[in-house]
């Protein structure tokens, strides 16, 4: 389907507005140029944070991470969330326990996976996947749930075994909830991957955040945290391309 | 006889540990070619043995047999066409289509020209792209209908498949229905609550009562074949409506007093 560059180009518009804002804003002194640098600033770091800070490793560090925990969390949460669809007894008797699971300020444990893995990206890739897991889980036995029976029994009329109408029923009936699932997996995963390489100075582009700001470099900062937003964006491209593949629309 | 309904029974237990008798010793014969309407009010039943006949429900008595032989594993026999809305929003119109043509195995090339001949059939030529969400009710019924006459069914199980929709949709549904069941000949059972639906397209309307659902009579419909929906302006046509409401009246006040009893 063709949507054209319309919105593309509305979406650059309200950015390129925001930041010309921002710029005059910070000029003028509304805002001190002490805690939020002018965007021609942050742009004039972008080469010292490429050719001096290694934002480029720090990226694939941060890249790496996010994306291992989340391979992991939808290697495990569909299957378990096919599982707790599957036996009705298992989803009533844990979904509420993995639900409350996700609402608790997990990234509090990392302190514990420094013990089990030293000081080394697995800590994040742990923590991300054990934060990332829950909403696949919950998302994936959401989306089961949702298919209509009436589906499934067409294809049993038609003589579908069960393997039959995983894949070509419940899997294809569930895969928007799925990926909402896997968004919010990398949106969650990432924080928390990002902040433990800020606490624990484990390097990517979260120590990169925090030695700037330690060094006081405010526009360099301010740099460091765009490329963060830009990962998270190519994440989010990413999951949208995986989906189309995947025959969805 | 290629349809042979045979003493059927099913009780549910409901929710609050009552339990609800649905069908009570329903037997039913369609002959070969033969298109029988089974006409009843809402709650009588019918569903339950739809999914009876098709083999996705276990009757608790009785028996369902195709051309003598009881209803196996193996399910060639009977296509089933829903009453909920039930084509897959995630594939086009070709490819519902194909659907049962790809459980059989068939390669993509020889699946789509059997398909597309099915969509012609239903008169949804120029739609094969579509995703069902683009089209309307009765367009995404008639995809349904496709899907079932693809597997070849030797007889063909319809649900209230245009309770949905509005009569006129409906009136000229029933007409491709004539149309095609005169081209392939088929064997059709069709459940419906719609007398002059029944009356319109059937050899024989088989009248249920209300829970537990039993046939309370047969009316052979002695119209001029081949049919055209022209033919509900014609008083003969109006008699049988007639007739069959005498039956059906009190059957749907029943199911309507139950009703109220149970929301009072
Ligand atoms: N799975 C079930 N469990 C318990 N009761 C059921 C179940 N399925 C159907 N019933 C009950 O059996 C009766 C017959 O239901 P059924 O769906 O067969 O009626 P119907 O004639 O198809 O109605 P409609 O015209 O509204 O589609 C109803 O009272 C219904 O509540
Ligand atoms: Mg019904």
């Amino acid at each position: 389907m063709r949507r054209g560059a319309g919105p593309v180009l509305a979406g650059l518009a309200a950015v390129a507005g925001l930041a010309v804002a921002l710029e005059m804003a910070v000029a003028a002194g509304l805002i001190g140029g002490f805690v939020v640098a002018p965007p021609t600033a942050i742009a004039g770091a972008m080469p010292k944070l490429l050719f001096e800070e290694g934002v480029g490793r720090a990226f694939l560090v941060t890249f790496a991470s996010t994306f291992s925990a989340s391979a992991l969390a939808a290697l495990v949460g569909i299957p378990a969330g096919y599982l707790l669809y599957r036996h009705a007894w298992l989803g009533r008797a844990y979904e509420n326990w993995i639900a409350a699971l996700f609402s608790a300020p997990l990234i509090l444990l990392y302190p514990m996976f420094l013990v089990i893995f030293g000081r080394s990206p697995a800590v994040c890739v742990a923590m991300g996947f054990l934060v990332g897991v829950i909403p696949v889980i919950l998302k994936t036995r959401e989306g089961f749930l949702g298919a209509r029976p009436v589906l499934v029994n067409v294809a049993r009329s038609f003589g579908a075994g069960e393997a039959e109408i995983l894949r070509k029923v419940l899997l294809p009936a569930a895969r928007p909830a799925i990926f909402t699932g896997l968004r919010l997996c990398l949106i969650y995963a990432m924080i928390n991957v990002v902040g433990i390489e800020f606490l624990a100075n484990l390097g990517g582009l979260g120590f990169l955040v925090g030695e700037m700001f330690d060094r006081y470099d405010i526009p360099a900062m301010y740099a460091a945290l765009i490329c963060l937003v830009l990962t998270s964006t190519l994440f989010y491209a990413l999951t949208g391309r995986a989906e189309r593949w995947l025959g969805g629309r | 006889m290629p349809l042979r309904v045979a003493g059927v029974s099913k009780t549910f237990a409901a929710s609050d540990g009552a339990s609800v008798q649905a069908l009570d010793d329903v037997s039913l014969e369609v002959r070969d070619g033969e298109f029988v309407s089974l006409i009843g009010p809402s709650g009588c039943g019918k569903s339950t043995l739809f999914q009876i006949i098709g083999g996705l429900l276990q009757g608790d008595r009785g028996t369902v047999a195709v051309d003598g032989n009881a209803l196996n594993g193996s399910r060639r026999d009977i296509g089933m066409v829903f009453q909920e809305e039930s084509t897959f929003p995630w594939r086009t119109v070709l490819d519902n289509v194909a659907f049962p043509l790809e459980l059989a195995g068939l390669g993509k090339a020889e699946r789509e020209e059997r398909a597309r001949r099915f969509v012609r059939l239903v008169g949804l030529d120029g739609f094969e792209r579509k995703f069902p969400d683009e089209l309307s009710g009765g367009m995404r019924q008639r995809t349904a209908i496709a899907r079932t006459l693809a597997f070849e069914p030797r007889i063909l199980l319809m649900d209230e498949p245009f309770a949905s929709l509005d009569e006129q949709t409906r009136i000229l549904l029933g007409d491709k229905i004539l149309q095609i069941w005169r081209e392939l000949k088929q064997t059709t059972l069709l459940i419906t609550h719609n007398i002059t639906e029944a009356v319109q397209l059937s050899d024989r309307v088989a009248v249920m009562t209300y829970r537990p659902g039993r046939i309370k009579r047969i009316v052979e419909i002695d119209l001029p074949r081949p049919r055209s929906s022209e033919i509900i302006a014609s008083a003969e046509f109006g008699r049988y409506v007639g007739l069959l409401w005498q039956d059906l009246r009190e059957e749907a006040s029943r199911g309507m007093a139950d009703a109220e009893r149970t929301t009072a």
